[in-house]
């Protein structure tokens, strides 16, 4: 590690701020110490929410029905658009409906190994208990959840789980899911307790006295900045997929308000932990603007294969049986193609990489349905994944129950964020963080349908009460908007407009973004080396450089300028994406979806390094040029004991 | 693919707007319809002139983002997709393709081919929703309800809120839209007891946006991209006669 030492400096360690006491108890022996406000004065509080996927319309809601005055903002036209929308498979929750050996203790187990030992324990305890009282919650909205026939709640097995513990409304759980949301925050704007701002966009972060106490919105529509000041900031505003520029991610998702409060002192926290999912559609070509995720229960029945000689470009029906190499089935005979994600997806990329990818780019594996179909008939792959077929050959133009799908990993969440404590409360002192956008429950890996469960735990059932405690305990002084403190964050990010606009050169915003995005997805993407990563950082320098120099956006900052949105938010993925390299840098080791080539097993495994990196990176700006801190977070696991992973 | 573009462009809401004709070349046909569209605000930014302004977000078909008038048509030629997943295939090199915002009265255009469609949200805020509180709900098995019965709620709570409905119908109604939601929650058990509330709240919020009447003309289902049907038209026309009648067996 020694070599890598200049790159950043050691700061203190954080303290996660774990209730004492048996994990069981944790969090009920924490909500009985908490102070409270009385229901009368809570209207004297305003609490400032960004973000209204999951996380963000649940936190709303749920402190607008307690009382509290909210003032909630989105990017879109409306909140329901929020990419939490576009979860597929489902929402976990340990209700032991199937009465198939599921608890709140295995849920809680899956979720710390399936993030390979790099959790907080006692949060996703937590998260485990509180799973069934979001089903409740939900149902009680009205999300149609798919039912048997006798009017239960109907459950499936998802993501390679033991146990069927996963909720779902078809295909659409998360539209579902934010639509519960919506219209539960629709009723507390209705009544006027949520003021609710649309196309508006956190641009910075208010910090006085070291505690947050605002925000600088610009409204997309006409440009003006504003102050909104406020007793507590909530940022729940997703994930940073999109530093890839090729995601699974909303177009509109991005990094800038949690990277604004990065620079205004909040920790960062192990920002290269990010997920691949090895199911998608593979890129069509240049044009390509993001990548479609096909649900990976089609892995159940399909089989994966490449030809086995590189360059072979006979169409797969020519391509005769032992030409074919059935890579997964071979290399893990016991799971075969239902190997973890991050597994499938290594290997698919391995055999892209020495020449045997297919589809015109080359660029894809196959996923063949041939063998099912002689199986179980064409009607029963039909009612299994009708839907997806008909979206695959929407989106390719091919037939795939005539030709073997063609499918490549892409990025699909990513698990670092903003660093909480217990209570989900930054470094920052009132300031909380939310759903994708902190880091604290899933680890180096998310498994399969817990993101919508965080999301929603986040927002009813935990930051409410937390967020209480914290109003209570805080002596409010009032902060004027003459400040220097707002007037100064006003004025940083009127500048920062203006150089966007003022560089002038000839490269676009996206263009710069695209070449963002194939550093990221070439030298840390799936698998990474020390050689690969400090290639990344000379290429990223050089590219933040060709940005500020090179940059062209048209235009003013008066009136809606989508262009001018979308530079802005280029600009922080490329200042992450420095980050996010020199913490897989620093991370030797192998765990989750960081994959170190230098560690691994002997059987091409990923390698934990228990001894040396158990423990939270949490990165803290030092001002622009300088390296950033690194103060660390110990892992302490007493209800688990730590093992490896094998799946051979 | 070369293609013959004519575009749409209006500054502001104040701007009368005009329709704007570009030349683009090299479109590939895998691209999507969006895809194309960046790749002609590439070319103009190149040419340094504003790109055209357009919404869009998750790029697969569920955030009801994206909509477009595409020679006439909400969503263009395919039926059951949004812009987004559209695909250039699905045009021949050399077409001339006409690209409109929605038009809508209540829809207002904000630039280019953006509207604002926060009429859609303010129905809502008239009772597309279930009154509880974080907190009081029961266990979830403690409700039953039939499958069919689910079946059909999920059928019309798939409305992604895009507008279409709005924007193909002759009478620019929003129908469709607010019998979808009342649909959803109507076939639901815990949807019940504000059931005619719901009806007729969300219909009279509807006429006071400005949208038309729905005059069973059948356009808004053809081009919804959810293929959301015209029986729950039939569903709330019954709530809200019940509602304001006063016959609801309350």
């Amino acid at each position: 590690m020694s070599e890598h030492l200049r790159h950043w400096q050691d700061g203190p360690e954080l303290d996660g701020q774990v209730p004492p006491g048996p994990i069981e108890n944790k969090w009920d022996a924490l909500r009985f110490s908490m102070k409270l406000v009385a229901p009368a004065n809570r209207r004297h509080y305003h609490v400032i929410v960004v973000g209204s996927g999951l996380a963000g319309a649940s936190v709303a809601t749920a402190l607008g029905e307690q009382g509290y005055r909210v003032s909630c903002f989105c990017f879109q036209d409306s909140p329901r658009r929020a990419h939490s929308v576009a979860a597929q498979g489902g929402i976990n929750a340990a209700k032991n409906y199937r009465n198939d050996g599921d608890s709140i203790r295995r849920l809680f187990y899956d979720t710390v190994k399936g993030g390979d030992y790099r959790s907080r324990e006692a949060n996703t305890y937590r998260l485990a208990q509180i799973s069934t009282e979001i089903i409740d919650q939900c149902v009680a909205q009205g999300v149609p959840f798919a039912r048997e026939y006798g009017g239960y709640l109907d459950n499936r097995s998802f993501g390679g789980v033991q146990v069927s513990r996963t909720f779902y409304a078809r295909g659409q759980t998360g539209q579902q899911l934010l639509l519960g949301a919506y219209q539960s925050l629709t009723r507390q704007i209705a009544i006027g307790q949520v003021e609710m701002h649309v196309r508006s966009e956190m641009l910075d972060l208010i910090v006085v006295d070291g505690i947050a106490r605002g925000i600088v919105v610009r409204n997309l529509l006409t440009g003006e900045l504003r102050a909104v000041l406020g007793d507590a900031v909530v940022l729940a505003t997703g994930g940073y997929s999109n530093v890839f520029f090729l995601s699974t991610n909303a177009k509109g998702c991005n990094v800038t308000a949690i990277w604004r409060a990065y620079r205004r002192g909040a920790v960062f926290a192990n920002p290269c932990y990010t997920q691949i999912h090895p199911t998608c559609i593979p890129p069509s070509g240049s044009h390509q603007s993001k990548l479609t995720l096909m649900s990976e229960s089609l892995r159940n029945d399909g089989r994966i294969w490449v030809p086995r000689r590189p360059g072979d470009s006979r169409p797969p029906d020519a391509v005769p049986e032992p030409d074919r190499y059935y890579f997964l089935e071979e290399k893990y005979p016991g799971f075969g193609n239902l190997v973890p994600r991050d597994v499938a997806s290594r290997n698919a990329k391995q055999v892209v990489d020495e020449g045997m990818g297919v589809g015109p780019q080359k660029n894809g594996v196959y996923l063949d349905f041939s063998e099912a179909m002689e199986r179980l008939g064409r009607a029963t792959i039909e009612q299994r994944y009708g839907n997806l077929f008909d979206m695959y050959h929407s989106i390719t133009g091919e037939d795939p129950y005539a030709v073997p799908m063609r499918i490549y990993p892409a990025v699909h969440y990513t698990m670092g964020g903003l660093w909480v404590d217990y209570q989900l409360q930054s470094n920052v002192p009132g300031l909380f963080v939310l759903g994708e956008a902190n880091f604290s429950d899933h680890g180096a890996n998310r498994l399969g349908a817990s993101a919508l469960m965080q999301g929603l735990a986040d927002g009813y059932f935990i930051a409410p009460y937390t967020i209480g405690n914290y109003l209570a305990g805080t002596d409010r002084t009032a902060v004027t908007a003459d400040a220097p403190e707002v007037t100064g964050a006003i004025a940083d990010v009127r500048n920062q407009l203006s150089a966007l606009l003022g560089i002038q050169g000839r490269r676009t915003a996206l263009s710069l973004h695209r070449e963002l995005g194939q550093i990221m997805w070439e030298q840390c993407g799936m698998a990474r080396t020390a050689e690969s990563l400090s290639t990344a950082r000379t290429q990223l320098q050089q590219l933040r450089e060709s940005f500020w120099n090179e940059l062209y956006v048209p235009g003013d900052a008066g009136s809606l300028n989508q262009n001018l949105e979308f530079a802005g938010r280029v600009a922080d993925l490329i200042e992450l994406g420095e980050l996010l390299v020199l913490d897989a840098l620093h991370r030797e080791e192998s765990c989750g979806g960081h994959f170190r080539e230098e560690s691994q097993t002997a059987d091409g495994e990923a390698k934990r390094n228990d001894e040396e990196f158990s423990y939270v990176a949490g990165w803290t700006w030092q001002g622009e040029g300088a390296a950033p801190m690194l103060r660390r977070e110990q892992l302490a696991f007493e209800a688990v004991r730590l093992s490896e992973r094998s799946y051979s | 693919m070369k293609l013959h573009l004519r575009v749409w462009r209006q500054s502001s809401a104040d701007d009368r707007g005009r329709f704007e004709d570009h030349e683009l070349d090299g479109v590939s046909p895998d691209s999507s319809f969006l895809e194309m569209l960046d790749l002609l605000n590439e070319q103009l930014l190149e040419q340094r002139k504003m790109p055209v302004a357009f919404d869009h977000d998750c790029r697969e078909g569920i955030c009801g983002m994206c909509g477009l008038m595409i020679d006439g048509v909400a969503h263009g030629p395919v039926p059951g997709h949004t812009v987004c997943q559209l695909h250039m295939r699905h045009f021949k090199d050399g077409d001339r393709i006409v690209i409109e915002p929605w038009r809508v009265a209540a829809f207002p255009v904000v630039q280019d081919l953006v509207v604002d469609r926060g009429s859609f949200d303010r129905i809502l805020q008239r009772g597309g929703f279930i009154s509880f509180a974080t907190g009081t709900a029961p266990e979830a098995n403690s409700i039953l309800i039939p499958k069919d019965r689910v079946d059909t709620a999920m059928d019309a709570a798939t409305c992604i809120g895009c507008g279409a409905c709005a924007a193909a119908c002759p009478n620019g109604s929003a129908t469709l839209f607010t019998a979808a939601k009342i649909g959803h929650l109507g076939h639901l058990p815990q949807g019940q007891p504000e059931r005619y509330r719901r009806a007729i709240g969300m219909v009279e919020q509807m006429d006071a946006e400005g949208f038309g009447g729905c005059t069973n003309v059948g356009a808004c289902t053809s081009v919804c991209p959810k293929e959301i049907g015209q029986d729950f038209i039939s569903q709330m026309n019954r709530d809200y006669r019940r509602a304001v009648l006063g016959r609801t067996g309350d």
